[in-house]
């Protein structure tokens, strides 16, 4: 009865991943933020490593090796050492009230739910439950996104969505091919560079990198 | 026929809960004292408080109605008729299809909202003060309390206390991530209805700060030592509702009195964890602004619905 039980520590993560995505939406410190999303990675991380073993796709061990080093390790890293150089010190950024963006979340889920049950009946894969977790995830990253207005927070929300995403080719078709996925962690990187020279001119030149002052950036007439 | 001995078992149950509460309340302030660092006065003090107060007389306010005076009995009594409900040693207990899990919470809010008119019949600033207090915060912890609860139903088919613990005591070991979630939930409701540090400080008498303390103070005599003790039982309670829930290994399920012995001796044991965990979420934690709390709570209420919605998607 090996594989209801890793399909059970599947769902486990699966369900640790969700609880990450809501606390990237509720956490109001930059550094919190920060940890959250390594520990997403890292859960994302184990978790495909669980389903290459049951299933005996053995690339996935690869790509779950892959997701330690640039998702657990690197990125926290680089964005962390982005903060300590453009030295953001007001940790605390004011959003939109916290229990309402719960509430939406929420909402999220249960409508990724609805929206993915159809495929879940057709699925006989192991992984084919979390599938509307992985979808949830994309969404609440992408909702993040749109309540924060940081531009590091930003950044962040965007790479939860991009984690939903590996989760969903994971828990859908057992990851993608390596070629593709070797090519996502590079775009990740290069992603990650490109960040950081934007953070550098966004806040040379605002003073801030709150991107609602980019409205200022209009002509006078 | 009557079957006596699962009476005998409901009264054995409703003198531990009487005599316990005490004593778990003391051992919950001792060793959080030790944590502290502090000098504590032992896990028998609150017995030495509860008589100081019942040989005490009773002061009333001249305009005190009756509400005022029927609430210390009316919060007692309910007190006792949940401990009554709730399996603590065996799961064979004739109250306890009197009331589900839903009953059971109304139970808590009739004691809520008791004390909340006897904090404002009195007409002082602080009583109507911790009154509102009181009101806004179970409005916001009664949902996620009830969400918790569903989740657990949920995996037992049923809304009935015993029915639950009975399938959680012997169902099949599964990996279950909603039961996590609604752990998770029920410990911070567990904390904001038993007045713990993020939410009230049960030690406090300041002013700006206190919740539960303000509805309560002009109480005096045998009525504060009927509302202490309630308190105290209502702590007892909370945890032993959370520990029949989420670990009721070692229960007892008939009423073999060996059985029973072992499920008092599990349920002594499990508490004195509980009741060093609570102090170190205590200890651990900051108490929480008050305008913070519906952040708080609404975790809470987050973290019951996605035990609910991960039940349904992956289990």
């Amino acid at each position: 009865m090996t594989l209801p039980l890793a399909a059970q520590i599947n769902s486990v993560m699966a369900a640790l991943i969700l609880l990450t995505a809501f606390g990237l939406l509720i956490q109001r410190r930059i550094l919190g933020l920060l940890h959250l999303f390594a520990w997403q990675g890292f859960f994302l991380s184990v978790s495909t490593a669980i389903v290459g073993y049951v299933t005996g796709v053995h690339h996935l061990f690869i790509s779950s090796l892959l997701t330690l080093t640039f998702k657990v390790i690197l990125l926290p890293y680089i964005l962390y050492a982005l903060m300590k150089k453009l030295k953001i010190r007001r940790e605390i950024e004011s959003m939109v009230n916290i229990p309402g963006t719960m509430l939406i979340g929420i909402a999220l889920v249960i409508f990724s739910y609805h929206l993915t049950s159809p495929i879940t009946h057709l699925s006989n894969l192991v992984t084919r439950s979390t599938l509307a977790v992985a979808l949830a995830t994309v969404m609440l990253g992408l909702l993040m996104m749109v309540t924060r207005s940081h531009a590091v927070t930003q950044i962040i929300g965007f790479l939860a969505m991009e984690n939903g995403l590996f989760f969903a080719a994971t828990s859908a078709t057992y990851g993608m091919p390596m070629v593709v996925e070797l090519g996502v962690a590079l775009d990740l990187l290069i992603a990650a560079l490109i960040f950081g020279i934007f953070f550098f001119h966004i806040s040379t030149t605002f003073d801030s990198l709150d991107v609602a002052q980019m409205a200022k950036l209009k002509e006078e007439d | 026929m009557i079957d006596f001995s699962s009476f005998i078992t409901e009264a054995l149950q409703l003198l531990i809960l009487l005599l316990a509460a005490p004593a778990f309340t003391g051992w919950v302030k001792t060793f959080k004292c030790l944590m502290q660092g502090r000098t504590y006065a032992g896990i028998f003090q609150p017995y030495r408080d509860i008589v100081k107060l019942f040989s005490k007389e009773v002061i009333l306010a001249e305009n005190a109605s009756w509400i005022f005076r029927f609430t210390p009995y009316i919060v007692f009594g309910v007190t006792v008729l949940i401990g009554g409900i709730i399996p603590l040693i065996s799961i064979d207990l004739p109250l306890a299809d009197t009331a589900d899990v839903i009953a059971l919470v109304m139970l808590f809010a009739i004691i809520r909202f008791f004390t909340a008119l006897a904090g404002m019949d009195i007409g002082t600033a602080f009583g109507g003060m911790g009154s509102s207090r009181e009101m806004t915060i179970a409005s916001l912890a009664e949902p996620a309390m009830l969400m918790a609860v569903f989740t657990v139903s949920l995996g037992a088919n049923s809304t009935s206390l015993t029915h639950v613990v009975q399938v959680m005591a012997h169902g099949q070991f599964v990996l279950r991530p909603s039961l996590a979630f609604a752990l998770l939930a029920f410990i911070m409701v567990h904390l904001t209805e038993t007045g713990r540090v993020p939410v009230d400080n049960p030690a406090t008498h300041l002013e700006l700060t206190m919740i539960h303390e303000a509805m309560i103070l002009e109480y005096s005599g045998r009525h504060l030592a009927l509302i202490e003790w309630a308190g105290m039982m209502k702590l007892f309670i909370y945890s032993a509702l959370g520990i029949a829930i989420f670990c009721p290994w070692g229960i007892a399920a008939t009423d073999d009195p060996i059985a029973m012995l072992a499920g008092g001796v599990f349920l002594f044991c499990k508490l004195a964890v509980g009741g060093v965990v609570l102090v170190l979420i205590e200890t651990g934690l900051a108490k929480v602004r008050l305008f913070r709390l519906t952040e708080y709570l609404g975790s809470a209420f987050l973290l019951a619905t996605l035990g609910m919605l991960s039940f349904f998607i992956l289990e």
